[in-house]
C-alpha cells in the first residue's frame, strides 16, 4: 500500500509548480555560486595586492622589489593608477601608500626606507645598532588578519632567495668582524664567489619560483590527488550544498503530514486499508526519490556547466546518492513527527539544518575546522554524505570503499524512521 | 438529479461478514462504550444496535459526544472501556474498515488534486484498482453531481461541491455502513438540499447510515430512528413519533410573548406551569396544553393578571421540544 501514497504525493508536487521549481532551482543556484567562487577558478587564485614604496632605490632594495614582483601570490603596485581625469600615474610615496591602506585600496603596504641597502640584513639581536639598516615598514589594515602575515613571511623568503649575494656579503662582513680580516688570497676567492652569485641573480627567474635562486631547501611540489581532475572541488560543493538543501526539502515535504493531520485527511487515510507504518513508508519512499532526483539534477548541472566527471563515477554516485537521500528523507520524517505545527517545523528544521550544515561541512570544509568540531561533525548526515561523495569523485575510490558511509547513512535512515514511526503514534489513535 | 443506480461492484466487495463475522451479524453493535479525554468524559457508557438498512440519527448539541462516538466506530478512537463491532468485526480491524465508509466533519481531501484524482487516491488506499476503481469513481462523481467538475482542483471547488466530494470519497470503496458526521456543516440551503437528495438516494438502495447533526429538521427528514445524545449519553432512542409521544403524549405547545414587567411575568408563567424561553428582554414563554382550545383560557388568565400577550402560536412538539423537555436546554446551546 506504499505505492498509492507515493503516487498521490507525486501528483501533489507536480501541481505545485512553484514548489517543484524551487526545490530544483534553489539548490542549483546556490551550488553554482559556491562552485564559481571556490572551485571554478582554481588556476587564478586571488593575489594579495601590495603597495611597495622604494625610497632607497639601492641594489638590495631593487632586488627585494624584484623578488616580490615575481612572486606568484603577490600583486605588487608601485604607482597610482591612471585616473579618468587624465591625472598621470605617479609613484607611491610614504604618505600616499598610507592613505591607500586607510582608504581600503590595499590591505598592506611596504615602505623600504632610505639607507636600507647599506646594511640590509642583520643576523640576531647582537647586531650593532649603529650599523643596522632602518627597518622596513609594513603598513596594514587590521581588519585583514591574513595579508600582513603572508607579506611578512614572503618578505623573509625573498630576503633569502631574491638577494643571495647581499646575504653572502653580509655574512662575509660578520665573518671578518668576528674572525679577523681575510688574507688577500681569501679576499680574492670571496669576491669571485660573490661575482658568480651576482651573475646567477641576473638570470631570468623560472616560472613560479619567484626568483632565479632556488631557495635554501629545494622543494618540488607534486599533487597526488585532485590535481588531474577537472573541477574536483565541484563534486565537493555539489554534495555539500546538495545535502543541505536536501535536508530543507525533505523536512518541508514531510510537513505534508502536519497539513494532512490538521485537515482531517490523515484520519481518513488511516481509516482506509493503509496503516500508519504504510503511510510513513510511502512518504519516506517519495521523499527519498525526491531527494535523489534533486541530487541527480544537481550533479548533472555540475557535469554540464562545470565539467564534473559524473559519468565515470555512476556506481559510486548511485550508492551515495540513494543512501544520502534515504537518510535526509528519514530526517525530514522525524522532524515532521516531532513538531505539532508547520510553524514549529519551519523553526526547528531551520535551526537544526543550519547547525548540521555548519559543523557537517556543507558551508565550510571540515578539514579546516578545529578537531573537536570535526569530531562533532561526524554526528551529522552532511559529513558522512560529503565524505562519501569525496571518496567517489575526488579520491577515485571504488564503491567498496564507501562501506563506512553507506552503513552510517543507512543506519541513520532506519533509526530516524523508527523514531518517527514511534512518535507518529500520537496521530494514530486518540 | 442524484444518481439512483446501484453502487457498482457491491456484489464483489469482500465484506467483513464473509471473512470474519457470521452473515447475520448486525451492521453495528456498541456496548457500554466509555471514552475519556483527561477529566472530560466524552462518551459515557453508550450502548447501541443498528439494524441493516436503517438510518440512525445522532442528535445533540455541539460537544455532546457525537463525533467521539463516530470516531470510535471508525476505529480512530480507542475506548477506555466497552466494545464496538461492525458487522461483527472489532472497530479498527481491517474487516471493519473495509465495511465502513466514514465521512468526517472536516473536508478531508487533497486540495492540490482534482476531484477525480482524490476519488482515485482514496479508492487505491482502499485496495481498489482497474475497472472497479474506474466504475466506482464514475458512480461517485455522478452521485455527487460533480461529473462536469471532475478535472477541477479541489481547492477551486465551491464549499458545497467540496462537501459533496468529501461525502463521495467516503463511499468510493462500496461500504455497507456509512458514518456521516455533520455533512452539511457550513453549506448554503441549496447545497444542503442537494446533500439530502444524495443521502436519500443512498437510503433508497438500502444503505445503512449513521447521521450526526445538531439540526433537528435534518434528523427528522432523513432518519428512521433518532438517538438524542447529551453529555456523552444517549438519553432517548426511538422513532421521532415515539420520542415525541413519550415526552408529550398528545399535548401541544403554546408559544407566547408578553408585554409587562419581567419579574411579574416570569412569576405568573411559572405559576401557570409554563417556562420562560429565549432572552429576558423578549419575555417569551412556552406552555403545554392537552387541547388547542386551552389557548383561549390562557389568554383570559393573562389578561386577568394584567399582562398583555402580544404574540401567540400553537405547535406540535418536535425533536427540539423533546430535547428541551429531556435536558432543560435548547438543542443549539
Amino acid at each position: 500500500m506504499i505505492f498509492p501514497i507515493v503516487r498521490t504525493a507525486i501528483i501533489a508536487l507536480r501541481r505545485d509548480r512553484a514548489a517543484l521549481a524551487l526545490s530544483f532551482i534553489l539548490p542549483i543556484s546556490f551550488f553554482s555560486i559556491f562552485a564559481v567562487i571556490f572551485a571554478g577558478h582554481r588556476d587564478s587564485m586571488p593575489k594579495i595586492s601590495l603597495i611597495v614604496v622604494d625610497e632607497d632605490n639601492s641594489r638590495a632594495s631593487r632586488q627585494l622589489l624584484n623578488g616580490l614582483q615575481t612572486d606568484g601570490s603577490l600583486k605588487v603596485i608601485t604607482s597610482t593608477a591612471a585616473k579618468p581625469d587624465s591625472a598621470p600615474p605617479a609613484p607611491y610615496t610614504n604618505s600616499t601608500a598610507e592613505a591607500a591602506v586607510k582608504a581600503g585600496d590595499v590591505s598592506v603596504a611596504l615602505i623600504i626606507p632610505r639607507g636600507f641597502g647599506e646594511n640590509p640584513i642583520s643576523f640576531g639581536p647582537n647586531s650593532d645598532p649603529a650599523r643596522s639598516a632602518p627597518p622596513i615598514q609594513l603598513l596594514n589594515d587590521a581588519s585583514d588578519q591574513i595579508a600582513p602575515q603572508m607579506v611578512a613571511g614572503l618578505l623573509q623568503k625573498e630576503a633569502m632567495t631574491a638577494m643571495p649575494s647581499v646575504m653572502a656579503e653580509t655574512g662575509m662582513k660578520y665573518t671578518e668582524r668576528y674572525l679577523g680580516q681575510f688574507t688577500p688570497e681569501q679576499r680574492k676567492r670571496v669576491d669571485d664567489s660573490l661575482n658568480q652569485l651576482r651573475q646567477l641573480e641576473n638570470k631570468p627567474p623560472a616560472a613560479g619560483t619567484g626568483s632565479g635562486f632556488g631557495g635554501i631547501i629545494s622543494v618540488k611540489e607534486r599533487s597526488v590527488v585532485g590535481n588531474t581532475k577537472n573541477g574536483s572541488m565541484i563534486s565537493f560543493y555539489a554534495a555539500a550544498i546538495g545535502v543541505m538543501f536536501l535536508l530543507f526539502t525533505a523536512s518541508g515535504s514531510a510537513g505534508s503530514l502536519l497539513d494532512e493531520a490538521e485537515s482531517g485527511t490523515l484520519d481518513r487515510v488511516l481509516s482506509s486499508r493503509i496503516d500508519m507504518t504504510g503511510l510513513l513508508a510511502g512518504k519516506l519512499v517519495f521523499n527519498t526519490l525526491l531527494a535523489f532526483t534533486q541530487l541527480t539534477v544537481m550533479f548533472l548541472w555540475g557535469w554540464a556547466v562545470f565539467k564534473l566527471d559524473l559519468f565515470s563515477h555512476i556506481p559510486g554516485f548511485l550508492v551515495m546518492g540513494l543512501c544520502t537521500a534515504l537518510a535526509v528523507a528519514a530526517f525530514g520524517m522525524l522532524l515532521a513527527s516531532i513538531c505539532h505545527t508547520r510553524a514549529q517545523l519551519g523553526a526547528v528544521s531551520t535551526l537544526l539544518i543550519l547547525t548540521m550544515s555548519a559543523i557537517g561541512g556543507s558551508m565550510f570544509p571540515r578539514f579546516l575546522m578545529p578537531e573537536s568540531i570535526q569530531k562533532a561533525g561526524l554526528w551529522t548526515i552532511n559529513a558522512w554524505a560529503i565524505d562519501g561523495f569525496t571518496k567517489v569523485f575526488w579520491r577515485d575510490q571504488p564503491v567498496t570503499a564507501l562501506w563506512p558511509q553507506v552503513v552510517v547513512l543507512l543506519a541513520t535512515g532506519i533509526v530516524l524512521f523508527a523514531i518517527a514511526r514511534r512518535l507518529a503514534r500520537r496521530w494514530e489513535f486518540s | 438529479m442524484v444518481q439512483e443506480a446501484h453502487i457498482p461492484g457491491t456484489a464483489h466487495l469482500p465484506g467483513p461478514s464473509e471473512t470474519v463475522a457470521p452473515a447475520a451479524a448486525p451492521p453495528l453493535q456498541v456496548d457500554s462504550l466509555v471514552k475519556r479525554f483527561g477529566q472530560v468524559t466524552a462518551v459515557d457508557g453508550i450502548s447501541l444496535d443498528l439494524r441493516a438498512g436503517e438510518c440512525l440519527g445522532l442528535l445533540g448539541p455541539n460537544g455532546a459526544g457525537k463525533t467521539t462516538l463516530i470516531r470510535a466506530i471508525a476505529g480512530r478512537v480507542i475506548p477506555d472501556s466497552g466494545r464496538v463491532a461492525v458487522f461483527g468485526a472489532s472497530a479498527g480491524s481491517s474487516a471493519a474498515r473495509a465495511a465502513l465508509g466514514w465521512i468526517p466533519q472536516e473536508i478531508a481531501l487533497y486540495p492540490p488534486l482534482t476531484a477525480k484524482e482524490n476519488l482515485r487516491a482514496f479508492g487505491r488506499y482502499n485496495g481498489m484498482s482497474g475497472k472497479s476503481l474506474n466504475e466506482s469513481v464514475a458512480w461517485c462523481l455522478n452521485w455527487a453531481a460533480l461529473e462536469d467538475r471532475a478535472g477541477e482542483l479541489v481547492r477551486n471547488l465551491s464549499g458545497g461541491m467540496k462537501r459533496r466530494l468529501n461525502m463521495a470519497a467516503g463511499l468510493i470503496h462500496h461500504p455497507r455502513l456509512v458514518l456521516m458526521d455533520e455533512p452539511t456543516v457550513g453549506v448554503d440551503p441549496q447545497s444542503r438540499n442537494r446533500i439530502f437528495e444524495m443521502i436519500e438516494a443512498l437510503r433508497a438502495q438500502g444503505m445503512t447510515v449513521i447521521y450526526t447533526t445538531h439540526y433537528m429538521e435534518e434528523a427528522e427528514r432523513l432518519c428512521d430512528r433518532i438517538a438524542i445524545v447529551d453529555h456523552g449519553r444517549i438519553i432517548a432512542l426511538d422513532t421521532k413519533e415515539a420520542l415525541v409521544r413519550a415526552s408529550f403524549a398528545e399535548r401541544s405547545q403554546v408559544m407566547a410573548r408578553f408585554a409587562g414587567p419581567a419579574e411579574a411575568v416570569s412569576a405568573w408563567v411559572a405559576n401557570r406551569g409554563g417556562r420562560m424561553t429565549g432572552s429576558t428582554a423578549e419575555l417569551s414563554a412556552e406552555f403545554s396544553v392537552d387541547r388547542p382550545t386551552e389557548i383561549a383560557s390562557l389568554l383570559d388568565e393573562a389578561a386577568a393578571a394584567g399582562f398583555e400577550i402580544v404574540d401567540v402560536s400553537l405547535r406540535r412538539p418536535n425533536l427540539e421540544s423533546v430535547f428541551l423537555h429531556l435536558t432543560g436546554r435548547e438543542l443549539r446551546d
